[in-house]
């Protein structure tokens, strides 16, 4: 890119909520690549935030550094105002951040109901497990059909859908969800987003990583743009969806 | 004694043995599960326990006696105490190298094994150790099968250790994310999971399990010194390649069939008893030419 488009004023606009998660001039290194140069951008209080960038661009790594999985070498990451930088990655969790890996790393050789039950770890009341057990199977019913069967044997959908009720079994303030479409037949694609649509109706704040930006853009409320390990652009994001021409240089999808 | 009831002798002799390697193999499996580590320390925890075992039980022979309820006694104070070694063992000489090259680690581990025999080598003289019981010869008869209370309540013992950690690991939220934690690490720091504090119950556990065998095995033959545990461990290894290694259920089996092929083998017309330990390891180089995943085991083997 040569000509560089700062965050522009005219697209940012005042967004409402309390600032949940801030990450501030972030960097992070994978030895001695630089994989983040000074990242920063806010996840206020029931947004979804989408982060969009191409291959390689350091979105997975910006997830990774507030999740705890990749050290920030310099800057901070707060939650509600408190620093989580320094913290264990268990710790962060365990604070109500829940991050959806790409991949979704569903475990092997575990039953999709061992494996939702392993995402309520953390919660000691085995009544309010069950719960949320129920509930998730009430979202995603094929998980609850697939109970008793080896997680990592489910389809692609269906393994996405268990990696995020296992995810809601948490009970999350903030998740942290990676490239949840990838791989997924479109009608899949069309369903996971219709429900981190409802999840966050229901009060979850959402910071999405997607390499289908289109989608994204309709789903999220606040967009910002990496490249190269920074942030290059940030707005609503129905103003980047407007915006044809950035979405076409910044996203690469020209049709 | 007819051909048959020999074989049954054998069977239960064998279940004797396998019990013991079956004990020793499940540390085995569990650590290697977990942080993915051939721990050869771990024969040397089982040398620790007797020790301990050993001196548990002339602390609590005053009071309780030396019969299998002082013994069980001593039996816990060893799994106690050799459990809290292991997971000293971990933080100190394991939990930094995690991050080395796995050959590192492994050598870490022989030195580990090497402190421990030596440290044991120094304190008792290198001399054997009567490890004095009062347990009696007493037993039945099954038909002309002769049964031993000692081997009964032996490997009753040995059942019920590997029953409940078989429920604890299934049955538990606890075990499950041990189960989690060998198979995908960061994936448990994300549902919150102290993965470092689950790699030290395992530790712990398996060191207790092998301190319960050591006791069980010294108050058993009556006897322990320093280098008892190095045999132990390549066929509690052996035992555990076998099963499946990183198998629970896979060293629990691995390590019957063991005892069974041992106390068999050393029967086959022509091969006296001194050919068991041959015996032995050529059945590790059998399975792992033509079996490497073992009875019980999964795929993705890696190689050391």
């Amino acid at each position: 890119m040569e000509t560089y488009i700062g965050p522009d004023p005219a697209l940012s606009v005042a967004r409402p909520g309390n600032v949940r998660l801030s990450i501030r001039d972030v960097e992070a290194f994978y030895g001695k690549i630089q994989a983040l140069r000074g990242v920063s951008l806010d996840v206020h209080e029931g947004e979804i935030v989408t982060l969009l960038g191409s291959n390689g661009a350091g979105k997975s790594t910006t997830l990774k550094t507030v999740s705890g999985l990749v050290r920030a070498q310099r800057g901070d990451v707060q939650l509600e105002g408190a620093s989580i930088s320094k913290l264990a990655a268990h710790e962060i969790a365990r604070r109500g951040v829940v991050h959806v890996p790409e991949g979704r790393h569903i475990l092997r050789g575990l039953t999709v109901k061992e494996n939702l039950e392993l995402g309520a770890f953390t919660v000691k009341d085995s009544a309010v497990r069950r719960q949320r057990l129920n509930e998730v199977y009430e979202l995603f019913p094929i998980l609850h059909e697939r109970r008793h069967q080896d997680g990592s044997l489910l389809s692609g959908g269906q393994q996405q859908m268990l990696a995020m009720g296992r995810a809601l079994m948490h009970g999350p303030s903030v998740m942290l969800l990676d490239e949840p479409s990838m791989g997924l037949a479109p009608k899949l694609v069309t369903d996971i987003m219709r429900i981190i649509k409802r999840l966050n109706e229901a009060g979850t704040t959402i910071l999405l990583v997607e390499q289908n930006a289109r989608l994204a853009l309709r789903l999220a409320h606040y967009a910002y743009v990496i490249e190269n390990g920074t942030i290059r652009m940030q707005g609503e994001a129905a103003r980047l969806r407007e915006d044809e021409s950035i979405v076409k240089a910044y996203l690469g999808m020209g049709d | 004694m007819t051909w048959y009831d020999s074989f049954l002798q054998q069977l239960v002799d064998g279940l004797v043995l396998g019990s013991f390697y079956a004990l020793v193999a499940l540390g085995y499996t569990m650590v290697f599960g977990v942080i993915k580590l051939l721990n050869f320390a771990h024969g040397d925890l089982y040398m620790t326990g007797a020790f301990v075992g050993f001196g548990g039980l002339s602390l609590v022979s005053g009071f309780l006696g030396a019969g299998w309820l002082g013994i069980f006694v001593a039996m816990l104070l060893a799994m106690l105490a050799v459990g809290c070694l292991g997971v000293v063992i971990e933080r100190v000489a394991y939990h930094p190298m995690l991050g080395a090259p796995r050959l590192s680690i492994l050598i870490t581990a022989l030195a580990v094994s090497l402190v421990l025999q030596n440290a044991a080598l120094a304190l008792t003289g290198g001399q054997y150790t009567a490890f004095r019981t009062e347990l009696g010869f007493g037993g039945f008869n099954l038909g002309n099968l002769f049964l031993s209370y000692n081997q009964i309540v032996l490997v009753a013992t040995a059942g019920v250790l590997m029953i409940g950690l078989e429920l604890f690991v299934s049955k538990t939220l606890y075990g499950r994310a041990m189960r989690a934690v060998s198979i995908d690490k960061d994936m448990c720091r994300m549902m919150g999971i102290n993965v470092s504090a689950v790699i030290a119950v395992t530790f712990f556990i398996g060191s207790g399990l092998a301190a319960a065998a050591g006791t069980m095995a010294g108050a058993y033959y009556g006897s322990i010194w320093y280098f008892m545990g190095f045999l132990i461990g390549l066929k509690a290894f052996t035992a555990a390649v076998i099963g499946g290694i990183g198998s629970i259920p896979g060293a629990m089996l691995g390590g019957l069939i063991l005892g069974l092929l041992e106390s068999f083998g050393t029967h086959i017309p022509f091969i006296g008893s001194e050919w068991k330990d041959v015996f032995t390891f050529s059945i590790l180089i059998l399975v792992l030419v033509f079996k490497p995943t073992g009875l019980l085991g999964k795929s993705e083997v890696e190689r050391m």
